[in-house]
């Protein structure tokens, strides 16, 4: 989120698309309601009608797959009728930039494009085609009237003209009505004062479009003047309480804590690596924040290595693994390895894989491969069980299977990030039961074990053996050492601004990291979460800061550097005055003398950057100010994406599985770089008669995740029992099928028994001159609990492609048949 | 001075966390439950499950309607379960809180005639032949607690508090709610510990929703009988 839970208190109009936040995220209802009290106006946007849509005041279906068409129509709609806040876009966006003449969109092809040999990308950009012109000092030329043809602004509104109400409705199912009603409502929050919000999840990321989905929205937030504000933003609902902070940790592949990049095998040494990602702008009013890149990537190895990470040695850096230019090592790739007998083992750790991950038939098949596994979780799952599952014969699998069992959250100590950004520390409930252990103590003692046995020689030990592994107390896993060891230390005696800092303090934030090596940190963007002054989440003060917007300051902390709101200075006019004086997140307060600002100081939230506004109250302009989005290189929040795998602006491309035979925007049927998987147990099958229903999956608020901890828990397990599949009224006259019966839904990979939810929350959608039924089932089952065996995961039927830029899958739009049994 | 709740269905999302915080508090087992072919579940309620959500579909003005209704016993002011047991050692109301409560003595007593006496069909009886229902989690509110279902409540559709500051905050809400639901109502207010607030006709959120006295709630002959002998009708076994 680029704001908090609470915040969303203070919008004026919320609109929850690509998530069902009153199921599946039940408290942040809390903050709805209250917004609702005061007069906030509700829209959900969903293939069907939810609890979320029960409490909506304005509802709209859309066919799976089809929130780009949908979202388009709303930017149209917006440029169409200069609903957008046109001070906020000349300013602070990058609609004003030029766009270079090897730019170019026809039939949805973006220039540069490229189709790839061999998969599983379809094809990739050379995002150079997209650059912006420059001036002579290298800074991008723009156009402030935003006039000029080749303006972002320009090419932006001939881009989305296709997006009329006529296409748009053929296309989404949504009756052009509806669309209007949207529309309209949500672009009242363009309004000076206003603010709309917009609350999504998987229902958007889980797409082969899923980021160019987000960025549709953060666009339009751009064009409203809703980023930065209180009750605006761009906010993803995270799925679990600690998915911020698994991701900021560097869950992922393809980033580092804190964000910084895996290093490629062409970045041969620290200083290619560092060069290659420490943007560089030439404009004196952008701050460009990651210029410091190399500090905070010198500061990390310098947490992993300790004193073995010296100048002399890159600090360490040739120890890390690489990974090679243009692959995926992504979830998928990770599981199409295994199956083509690439792995020898696993730690499935904290995770459900045979029930969670897309196509779960052929992980299930990809594990049958391994020679060993281990699984660390709370209960034995469908995962560490594969072997004895459905269609396994245990005589014919090799895989060994080690469990660990694993201490539950309440059990141990430590933080969650929750996706308001907030580092909360729990403090340790029961002891952990039996033989379980925190997950902490798992690894430190795995680390050691792996120290000394590299300690008898190995190939390339000195990763391991230089491994700085010292997270522990009296032979405990410590988690405040850890947390310590986060936020990093001054690892010398050392002087920053005039001030010396002791070898052992710990940095009191990122802007005191330095690149020589003389400080480490964990992850830069925890630094100031941990400090001489004490465990800042560990703070629980109800205080509110003095715009009373619900901050918080001293509950907890946020990051970066406790800001609750980012890009919040964008939330100021250029004189640094609130655009909204009651819900105001910072203010100017510097001094004026004769018209011009003479001395610094905002109030409110922790701004992004103590600079002056970029204008004098005499509307004279500033040399000394900086553009309010620090973390791009420009300074401009991006209207213009030209960092994005797939293109610049967003388009509508149908999923991989889709109910059409033709794209009715141009004629590329699918995201033409989308990662498409192609064994012999990757099959799809699109506009194909056998599978003539779109299918979706989703979650219900009686469970969660794949299940592990809600459906061993006989409370819940009453209250939603059995796998079940939603259907229109018309659907199951078409198919014979009555209500609660059991029928069976078969995609191009498998087959799932469930029971028939029928129901007139789904409704038949008009797609050009078809009519195309949609259907839904949840995917918190898995034939381990409930005992019957019966009740499977919604994941053997969800296909094997992703989207370009995450390589997220595509579970949240695929083709089905529902047939009776 | 008696308690009441107050149950807003314009701010229920039917999370169920009520059903669960119920059976957590009177350590209550699970139902074994089978989807029907709707969201709601249990189906109804059951001697082991006091609290249900029920959820209806409905199209209004061409616009379609989930109704959610967090059924619970009402607490009524004057029970007829109360009068129609006529034995305060298996049916009595505490007078301090207002909750209506049933002991293991309920066993003793015409099941059936106790269910029928209730306009909201709300006791289940087991298989021991006792009664049961919501208690109002009468000792959590002996102890200064709020009942478990309302403490769990996200959205704050159910409150709990003294009853004049419940039927005041009724009524606001109610005209909060008329603004944008024309048919909102609270329900039996006046006779009530439980009051709702709903925004369409009734009888679409639940058949008991409210007492209707041509169907259920009236006095049967028995119990106008015991009612006549008084304290000598549960001597002469009647």
């Amino acid at each position: 989120m680029t704001n908090h839970w609470i915040d969303i208190r203070n919008s004026d109009c919320i609109m929850i698309m690509g998530s069902n936040a009153a199921e599946n995220h039940p408290i942040s209802f809390k903050y709805v309601t209250q917004a609702m009290e005061k007069g906030a106006k509700l829209i959900s946007v969903d293939p069907r009608f939810t609890r979320t849509s029960a409490r909506a005041d304005i509802f709209a279906s859309l066919r799976s797959g089809t929130d780009i068409a949908f979202l388009g129509g709303m930017l149209k709609y917006i440029l169409d009728n200069g609903l957008y806040n046109k001070e906020y876009t000349a300013a602070y966006t990058n609609a004003p930039f030029i766009v270079g003449k090897a730019y170019g969109f026809e039939d949805g092809l973006f220039s540069g494009y490229k189709s790839a040999n061999e998969g599983p990308s379809l094809g990739s950009y050379d995002k150079s085609a997209w650059a912006f012109e420059m001036d002579a000092k290298g800074v991008p030329k723009m156009d402030r009237t935003m006039t000029h043809e080749r303006s972002v602004f320009q090419l932006m509104k001939k881009h989305f003209d296709r997006y009329d109400l006529d296409k748009v409705s053929m296309v989404t199912g949504t009756p052009k009505e509806d669309l209007l009603e949207v529309y309209k409502t949500y672009a009242a929050s363009g309004a000076r004062g206003k603010a709309g919000t917009i609350m999504y999840a998987m229902g958007w990321t889980q797409h082969t479009v899923g980021t160019q989905i987000i960025r549709t929205m953060a666009m339009i937030q751009l064009l409203l003047g809703n980023m930065g504000v209180a009750g605006g933003g761009v906010n993803a609902l995270r799925g679990e309480s600690n998915v911020q902070g698994s991701t900021d940790h560097c869950l992922l592949w393809h980033i580092w804590p804190g964000y910084l990049k895996t290093p490629r095998s062409s970045n041969t040494s620290l200083a290619a690596y560092n060069k290659k990602w420490t943007p560089v702008s030439k404009d004196p009013m952008s701050a460009n924040w990651w210029q410091n890149y190399p500090k905070y990537s010198v500061s990390l190895l310098k947490s992993f290595f300790g004193d073995k990470a010296s100048k002399k040695n890159d600090f360490g850096y040739d120890w890390l693994p690489k990974v090679d230019d243009g692959k995926g090592y992504s979830w998928f790739d990770l599981f199409d390895h295994m199956y083509k007998g690439n792995m020898n083992g696993f730690f499935a750790w904290g995770q459900n894989p045979a029930c969670s991950g897309s196509n779960a038939a052929k992980i299930r098949k990809a594990m049958t491969k391994l020679d060993w596994m281990v699984n660390v979780n709370l209960f034995d799952n469908e995962t560490g069980s594969f072997w004895k599952g459905p269609g396994m014969d245990p005589k014919e699998i090799k895989t060994e299977v080690f469990m660990l069992p694993a201490a539950v959250a309440v059990e141990k100590e430590g933080s969650v990030t929750n996706s308001g950004r907030w580092m909360q520390w729990r403090y340790q409930g029961p002891k952990p039961m039996g033989n379980s252990k925190p997950d902490g103590d798992i690894i430190m003692h795995l680390g050691h074990m792996i120290k000394e046995e590299y300690a008898h020689g190995g190939k390339f030990p000195e990763p391991i053996k230089n491994l700085k592994w010292d997270y522990e107390t009296n032979g405990i896993y410590d988690p405040h050492k850890t947390a310590k060891e986060i936020n990093g230390y001054f690892v010398k005696d050392t002087t920053v601004k005039g001030k010396v800092y002791k070898k052992g303090t710990l940095v009191p934030s990122f802007a005191f990291l330095q690149a020589d090596g003389s400080t480490s940190s964990g992850n830069w963007l925890y630094c100031n979460s941990y400090t001489e002054k004490g465990n800042m989440s560990a703070r629980r003060s109800n205080k509110d800061a003095k715009n009373n917007i619900g901050l918080y300051p001293e509950f907890a902390w946020c990051w970066p550097v406790n800001r609750r709101i980012i890009y919040n200075r964008a939330s100021v006019d250029p004189k640094g005055q609130p655009w909204d004086e009651k819900n105001w997140v910072v203010r100017f307060e510097g001094e004026a003398k004769d018209g011009k600002y003479v001395t610094k100081k905002w109030t409110g939230d922790v701004p992004d950057g103590g600079w002056y506004p970029l204008e004098n109250p005499d509307g004279s302009k500033r040399s000394d100010a900086k553009h309010p989005f620090i973390m791009r290189k420009h300074g401009h929040g991006q209207i213009f994406g030209p960092g994005r795998a797939d293109g610049p602006f967003p388009e509508h491309y149908e999923p991989l599985e889709c109910p059409v035979e033709k794209n009715y925007f141009s004629s590329q049927m699918i995201n033409p770089t989308a990662v498409v998987y192609s064994t012999k147990d990757d099959q799809h099958a699109t506009c194909d008669p056998r599978f003539p229903f779109v299918g979706t999956t989703y979650r219900v608020t009686e469970h969660w995740q794949t299940g592990l901890m809600t459906r061993p828990q006989e409370w819940l397990m009453e209250l939603q029992p059995n796998v079940f599949v939603e259907m229109s009224e018309e659907l199951a006259k078409l198919r014979g099928i009555e209500n609660g019966e059991r029928v069976m839904v078969s995609s191009a990979r498998a087959s799932l028994e469930c029971t028939a939810v029928v129901t007139k929350r789904f409704k038949p959608f008009q797609i050009g001159y078809a009519t195309v039924h949609q259907v839904g089932i949840p995917w918190h089952y898995g034939w381990r609990w409930p005992a019957t065996g019966t009740e499977e995961s919604a994941n053997l039927l969800t296909p094997p492609a992703g989207d370009p830029n995450t390589r997220i899958p595509e579970t949240k739009a695929f083709m089905v048949n529902v047939t009776k049994l | 001075m008696s308690k009441s709740f107050l149950i807003d269905t314009t701010l229920c999302t039917a999370c169920k966390g009520c059903q669960v915080a119920c059976k957590q508090w009177h350590d209550l087992p699970a139902d074994k439950t089978v989807n029907q072919g709707s969201l709601q579940n249990p189906a109804d309620l059951t001697y082991t499950t006091y609290k249900v959500v029920r959820m209806t579909e409905e199209e209004l003005d061409g616009k379609l309607h989930w109704l959610f209704f967090p059924d619970q016993c009402r607490h009524c002011i004057d029970a007829p379960c109360l009068e129609t047991a006529y034995d305060e050692e298996a049916i009595y109301k505490d007078e301090r809180t207002g909750a209506i409560l049933y002991t293991a003595n309920t066993s003793k007593l015409d099941a059936d005639e106790i269910i029928g006496s209730c306009p909201y069909n709300i006791p289940r009886q087991g298989p021991d032949g006792t009664l049961t229902k919501c208690d109002m989690c009468n000792d959590r509110v002996h102890n200064g607690l709020q009942p478990a279902c309302v403490t769990t409540c996200p959205t704050g559709a159910m409150t709990f508090g003294d009853r004049d500051d419940i039927m005041a905050l009724a009524e606001e809400r109610l005209q909060k709610a008329q603004a944008r639901y024309p048919k909102a109502a609270l329900l039996d207010a006046d006779e009530l510990n439980v009051i709702y607030l709903v925004t369409q006709d009734p009888s679409l959120y639940s058949d008991y929703a409210v007492a209707d006295a041509g169907r259920r709630g009236g006095m049967s002959r028995g119990t106008a009988i015991r009612k006549m002998l008084g304290p000598f009708g549960r001597l002469m076994n009647v």
